[in-house]
């Protein structure tokens, strides 16, 4: 093999539990976004788009349409003789097998995979987040200080700090202390799970954190603590464009609502920073000549017969005439009848809603976000809505 | 279909597109928002499970290679097989290009080299239609046909069938006669040669040898037309749209047909997809202000402004208080502030600076020049 300079890991195997109905068949990182992707296709973009070729997908939750969606990775241009995308499943060997227990054991499973690059680098991400990022600026960043691992750094607002793993840092960016979720953060500054270190380092604290039997085999909780406290070289990288975590359904709902601004600070339309996914080869959607359309993101192989507002339908979805949509997200091949109503709801892909539904309280501003799950069918003149807190309508 | 190769042959010349092909070949003239002609041609032998298909150009031919690649959207990237792209094999410098057959005969291997395909398919990339050939090709070995040619029944008074063939055909399917469409005939309808035939590769390979070494270089007469009575050629007829791109006129007409939904999902999903080359464009982007009405857009378009009766292709800017109308805004075009268009054809590129009021309200639409500025 070529010796490659930085080799990526990129962590697939969420389940998404929050996310419900939305992950009973797929992974976390599979989930429909932005009217045409998936939410993987960010970090596989920001790979490409950084000038790196050889991503191993670490998956477990779910694999199959993720797996088959990665194919031999040639919508993100990494179909490379050497390198490319690879996923890597947990496997077996003579002396037994198991499932990824953490997030450094999902790494330290697949050493043998890195060394076969023989790397001075490793990229650890997750392919949870919805961000647009130059990792190799972060890896000039990590050369340049000489550091051993380098964490990106988000501030987010105090309240929510306990989510993150937060850190501290001197006046050079050092980290000088690092907390995963604690209960009292003392910062807002938030790790946002991508890591950059030497190989040779991490390879040796991985090994370490394997014969450690009290180990929970994390990143945030196990091998950042243990490096600081050994006084490792850590700096923290700042970032200071849009990243979201769509861990839930109402945080993934607002970051589709997010792209609808006028100006939206996550800004597709970058000819330099394309987010590159699968195409499903559907000609261009076509708009009736009643409907009225504003404020959304309509992808390709739509037919519109109804209204539109505010909200995002990805492709081959089709709208039938009396139909009006506010304030939604409409995944791949939804067929909405006539006269159907829909406010502040996620259809999830090839559900079927037959005329004179309402799904959604159309009167209430604030009304909790109604989830549809995939291929169900709703019978004619049905009204749904979300009750607060209660089950999700199942297929 | 695995015996069978496919041919899309652009070694014709045509010269009634001629503002819409200065730079391009009639094969890679964009439509429908997002494709260029030849994507049906090829995405149609690809959906009856050819494997192996051969593109014959003639000339200008850098937005085709480009647009083809190695053919990897068209799954044509084959490590048997695949796709060709093969240019005249002539010498420019002492010989003249004499006719389409002339590139069936320079690239005589392409037929002989692999002897297990038994049959050929042959098509141009003028004439729209989403077909699946197996229906076509069962006929053609279960009548033991020498030549199928397909056609389809066209009404003279809607279409405009200049230097198109009709096909004479009796009660059993046989083809009689085939000749020019005159303008003049005062029959309502024809059966119009979709210039797409199915040949027995020998018999094919036979043909062009006979045909060249008698001077004559023009295929469809010296290999089907003078023939008809020697050879047992029969007819195919296609029931799906069809459209006939002969003409800037019949080019926008085809176009604005697409905005009815009934021939969109016609010409896209039945019955098979229509494949090009990706762009990875976002979805587009509708902004407060937008009205859109009775058109097509392609993804990575932003719309602020109203769009009526149009194809919008992909990448096009409509600013706030803009007006397009009745027009083809083809890929990367932007639509300034408070601009009106109407009854256009903008080509790739073309910015229209605010204000600007382009009508057309007589004849046909107008096209203006890639990358004008106006």
């Amino acid at each position: 093999m070529v010796r490659k300079e930085c080799v990526a890991m990129l962590l697939a195997g969420g389940e998404g539990r929050r996310l419900g109905a939305l992950t009973q068949r797929l992974a976390k990182p599979a989930v429909p976004f932005g009217g045409k992707y998936r939410i993987i296709d960010f970090t596989l973009s920001n790979c490409s788009n950084s000038g790196i070729d050889t991503v191993g997908v670490l998956t477990q939750y779910q694999p199959l349409i993720l797996n088959s969606y990665l194919g031999i990775g040639s919508p993100w241009d990494l179909d490379r003789k050497n390198g490319g995308v690879t996923v890597l499943p947990p496997f077996v060997e003579q002396k037994g097998g198991r499932w990824y227990k953490g997030t450094a054991n999902a790494i330290y499973q697949n050493i043998y995979y890195i060394e076969r690059y023989n790397p001075q680098y490793v990229l650890v991400i997750s392919g949870d987040h919805i961000y647009k990022m130059n990792y190799d600026l972060m890896l000039q960043e990590h050369i340049k200080r000489g550091a051993e691992a380098t964490i990106a750094l988000i501030e987010v607002p105090r309240e929510e700090a306990s989510r993150f793993g937060i850190m501290n840092i001197d006046e050079q960016d050092r980290i000088i202390d690092f907390e995963e979720k604690p209960q009292q953060p003392k910062t807002n500054l938030a790790s946002m799970g991508i890591y950059i270190f030497n190989w040779d380092v991490l390879k040796h604290y991985l090994i370490r954190d394997e014969e450690n039997p009290y180990s929970s085999n994390d990143f945030g909780k196990d091998i950042i603590p243990r490096m600081l406290q050994e006084e490792r070289a850590l700096y923290a990288y700042r970032f200071q464009d849009y990243w979201k975590d769509v861990g839930t359904i109402e945080s993934l709902w607002e970051a589709n609502m997010d792209l609808l601004d006028e100006n939206p600070e996550l800004n597709l339309y970058d000819n330099e920073w394309r987010i590159f996914t699968v195409n499903p080869n559907f000609p261009p959607q076509y708009i009736s000549p009643t409907s009225l359309v504003q404020r959304s993101l309509i992808n390709e192989g739509c037919m519109v017969f109804g209204d539109v507002d505010h909200s995002v339908l990805f492709h081959g979805v089709q709208v039938g005439e009396g139909s009006v949509i506010k304030d939604s997200i409409i995944m791949p091949n939804v067929k909405l009848g006539a006269n159907v109503t829909v406010h502040r709801a996620i259809i999830a892909e090839g559900t079927v809603v037959s005329d004179g539904c309402v799904i959604g309280s159309p009167d209430e501003e604030e009304a909790p976000i109604t989830l549809i799950a995939e291929n169900s069918f709703i019978a004619a003149n049905s009204k749904i809505v979300q009750q607060p807190s209660t089950s999700v309508k199942k297929g | 279909m695995k015996n069978v190769i496919g041919v899309i042959n652009l070694g014709k010349s045509q010269t009634l597109l001629d503002d819409l092909t200065r730079n391009r070949s009639i094969a890679s003239v964009p439509f429908a928002g997002r494709y260029r002609l030849i994507d049906f041609a090829l995405s149609n032998m690809v959906n009856s499970g050819l494997s192996k298909v051969a593109v014959f150009t003639l000339n200008k031919s850098r937005s085709l290679t480009d647009h083809l690649g190695s053919g990897k959207e068209w799954d044509l990237d084959r490590k048997h097989g695949g796709l060709f792209i093969l240019p005249p094999a002539i010498n420019f410098l002492d010989e003249e290009y004499k006719g389409d057959l002339q590139n069936f005969h320079g690239h005589i291997d392409y037929f002989r080299r692999s002897s297990k395909e038994e049959y050929v398919i042959v098509s141009r990339s003028h004439m729209v239609c989403n077909i699946n050939y197996t229906e076509a090709f069962k006929q053609h070995v279960e009548s033991k046909a020498d030549v199928t040619v397909l056609y389809k029944r066209m009404d003279l008074k809607t279409e405009s069938l200049s230097a198109c063939t009709s096909v004479e055909i009796d009660s059993k399917g046989r083809v009689l006669g085939m000749q020019e469409v005159l303008e003049t005939d005062d029959d309502v309808s024809r059966n119009v040669y979709m210039e797409t035939f199915i040949i027995n590769k020998s018999l094919l390979v036979e043909l062009i040898e006979d045909s060249v070494y008698q001077g004559k270089y023009d295929l469809t007469s010296s290999v089907i037309i003078e023939n008809l009575s020697r050879m047992r050629v029969v007819g195919y007829e296609h029931h799906g749209h069809l459209a006939i791109i002969n003409s800037t006129a019949s080019y926008y007409r085809e176009s604005m047909r697409l905005l009815c939904p009934n021939v969109w999902r016609g010409l896209f999903f039945q019955p098979g997809l229509i494949y090009t080359k990706i762009k990875d464009e976002p979805p587009v982007k509708f902004m407060e202000g937008a009205h859109v009405a009775n058109s097509m857009i392609a993804n990575g378009c932003i719309v602020q402004g109203t769009v009526e009766n149009s194809i919008l292709f992909r990448g096009v800017k409509v600013a706030p208080g803009a007006v397009v109308r009745n027009s083809i805004i083809m890929q990367d075009c932007e639509i300034g502030e408070e601009a009106h268009i109407e009854n256009m054809i903008l080509d790739k590129e073309v910015h229209i600076q605010e204000g600007k009021m382009l009508h057309e309200h007589q004849g046909q639409p107008i096209v203006i020049d890639k990358r004008s500025v106006l």
